[in-house]
């Protein structure tokens, strides 16, 4: 009784009421597919942010400009300043001292210039044009797709050579290969060298809109000499990141000649813990999406009920029949149950497929990556929700007395 | 015969409690029903018999009495037992057919057989030679809003007996139906007895009465008249033999 033939029976009680039954799972199936599609949205924000961490190298440190007005002290240098703030050839030099700053593996000048690049008619201009020095791409962790990276000779004697992202290629070049033209910036001719390995979006930020070339280069035809926009520390180990950073910091403040630290005319920025702590944001936010999600299928669940309680009274006479000619409390048990479940399984089912599909599309600007856990975990729930939420129902049918139930008009 | 009669009550009463007025249903009826016996259980509304149809056919407890089916205490039977004696040893006609929607007269006939746990071809056979029985064979794939009053109440007498049951119970079994089909069901009735089942049916109609080999007359919840019209071994008085068997 219990197998083939309660199943029979649930089913046919399902299909007698197609539209009733069909809602009831539409519940279920937004519960299971917002729980898989939301944590797909979550895990894949986090991803992104894992993938910022590794893109930027795990182990930098930036060194800005004026101060980002950390504390009660702090005032972000912004023009009233009296003396303008200044990062100067002399503090890389300094940093990479391995007698001040030991636990400083490079220290890489970086200025940025705004420019338009054209060639062959084509023209754009990259989000980032970077001068910097060499050891930079160690510490921005760019690999060479094509071509060969600008190297000390080229940044000693001024080379007007330049390195190109895969989006400025794609925009100035198209299909052709750039490795060995010669791109027009701000009308000043550069060899094209070599081309980086594609690194992917980071948020709003394309790391491959970018050109590189020799700092000296830069300063010469482009941006004059002037301070530095910025310094990228790069950490001997990941380990060393705060040693690195107190080293930065005070050896900049004595450099800076500057006492209270409050006053700090940079400040330094340790990205990858930065970037660990939103990871850390992510998973709470991930958690919490779940958590929505979860509720919904929670609201579900109590729709099944509530649906199963309709059946129950609407069918009490049946019960009543079927007592009378032997059904047992479990067979009645098990048909409302068996119902209830398959609801919910049919409901899971679908929103299991709703959700995988759902997670295809890019989500407030995250593309979800599906969690395996997450299906499993919410088809298991809304199984889960059908037997909770159904043994009420089904006990109360069960329960009946069959007098009662037959009377019942 | 040293087999126990199928039905014995003695002093069986049932009192229902309506808030602080307490309604007596029966007051004390003793009753001996023997095997092959065809009873028709008389009385006016409020009489008591549809309460004594529910004690014996075990859908309802005597609050006092003992009542002995084939030689069982039921009193003493737990939900699952009595569950079982529903199934096996009685088979309940309603006035109103009560057969389930949307399933087939032969799946409403295999119901009992499937709570009985039986399986398979063998149960599919049993239940079409119950409905060929009444003589419905031909219809046995029609869905209960697809029969007439009369054949849905032959579809429910054949699910009462598939399971060859210790007794028939029917309460006012042609309570819904015209003559023409009234005149049919009993003819299956006489049938059913005829092959030697018991049958107990309540009716308020003499025409239909006259049909039992025994009528019982209640008032007040009591037994007042107890008349023999036939004897227990025989055929039923109006029985004709059956000469055709399908749709009537």
């Amino acid at each position: 009784m219990f197998s083939t033939e309660s199943l029979r029976i649930a089913v046919s009680g399902l299909i007698a009421n197609r539209l009733r039954s069909a809602l009831t799972m539409l519940g279920i199936l937004i519960g299971v597919g917002a729980v898989i599609i939301l944590v797909a949205v979550g895990n894949g924000s986090s991803r992104t942010v894992q993938k910022r961490i590794e893109s930027l190298g795990t182990n930098t440190l930036t060194v800005f400009r004026g101060s980002f007005g950390r504390g009660r002290g702090g005032r972000a240098f912004v023009g009233t300043q009296s003396r303008q703030s200044q990062l100067s050839l002399g503090d890389v030099t300094a940093l990479q001292n391995k007698a001040n700053a030991p636990d400083v593996a490079s220290a890489s000048p970086v200025v940025n210039a705004t420019v338009t690049a054209t060639y062959q008619g084509a023209s754009y201009s990259p989000q980032a044009f970077v001068g910097t020095a060499p050891t930079y791409f160690t510490a921005r962790a760019f690999t060479v797709a094509e071509g060969r990276f600008f190297d000390q000779s080229d940044y000693d004697s001024r080379a007007r050579v330049v390195v190109l992202g895969q989006t400025v290629v794609g925009q100035l070049f198209g299909t052709q290969d750039p490795v060995g033209a010669t791109v027009q910036v701000n009308g000043v001719n550069f060899a094209v060298i070599g081309v980086t390995a594609k690194k992917g979006s980071n948020g709003p930020q394309d790391q491959d809109d970018v050109a590189l070339a020799p700092l000296t280069t830069v300063q010469d035809h482009l941006t004059g000499v002037g301070s530095l926009n910025q310094i990228l520390v790069q950490a001997a180990s990941r380990k060393q990141t705060t040693a690195a950073q107190d080293e930065v910091t005070s050896l900049l403040l004595a450099r800076h000649r500057i006492a209270d630290p409050t006053q700090a005319d940079f400040s330094v920025l340790n990205q990858a813990t930065l970037l660990q702590t939103s990871a850390a944001t992510n998973r709470v936010f991930t958690v919490l999406l779940g958590a929505v999600a979860a509720i919904s299928l929670l609201v579900g669940g109590i729709g099944v009920m509530n649906i199963m309680l309709v059946t129950v009274t609407e069918r009490t006479r049946e019960i009543g029949i079927r007592k009378a000619i032997g059904a047992r409390r479990r067979d009645i048990l098990s048909q409302f149950l068996i119902e209830a479940v398959l609801l919910c399984v049919a409901g899971g089912v679908a929103g299991v497929g709703a959700g995988l599909a759902g997670s295809h599309f890019k989500i407030v600007g995250v593309h979800p990556a599906v969690v395996p856990y997450s299906v499993a975990l919410a088809f298991g729930v809304a199984v889960a929700v059908g037997l909770f939420f159904g043994i009420y129902p089904a006990n109360r049918a069960a329960s009946l007395r069959p007098i009662d139930a037959l009377r019942y008009e | 015969m040293a087999a126990p009669p199928v039905i014995s009550l003695s002093r069986v009463t049932k009192v229902y409690d309506a808030g602080r007025l307490s309604v007596h249903a029966v007051r004390g009826i003793s009753l001996v029903i023997e095997r092959g016996d065809y009873v028709a259980i008389m009385g006016s509304s409020g009489s008591g018999k549809t309460t004594l149809m529910n004690i014996i056919g075990c859908l309802d407890v005597a609050t006092s009495g003992r009542y002995l089916l084939d030689g069982v205490d039921v009193r003493r039977l737990d939900d699952e037992r009595l569950a079982a004696v529903r199934n096996r040893k009685i088979g309940f006609v309603f006035q109103s057919f009560n057969l389930i929607p949307r399933t087939t007269a032969l799946h409403n006939v295999e119901l009992p057989l499937i709570y009985a746990g039986q399986r398979g071809p063998e149960r599919r056979r049993r239940a079409s030679a119950a409905l060929s029985t009444v003589g419905l064979g031909s219809r046995m794939h029609h869905l209960p809003s697809e029969l007439s009053g009369g054949q849905q109440q032959r579809a429910a007498i054949a699910r009462a007996i598939v399971t060859n049951p210790a007794i028939i119970l029917a309460d006012e079994p042609t309570g819904n139906l015209d003559s023409v089909s009234t005149q049919d069901v009993l003819g299956v009735f006489d049938q059913v007895n005829a092959e030697g089942r018991t049958v107990v049916l309540i009716t308020h109609e003499p025409d239909v009465a006259n049909h039992a080999k025994r009528v019982v007359q209640l008032r007040d919840g009591q037994v007042m008249e107890d008349v023999r019209q036939a004897p227990v071994d025989g055929l039923p008085p109006r029985h004709r033999a059956r000469t055709q068997q399908g749709v009537a």
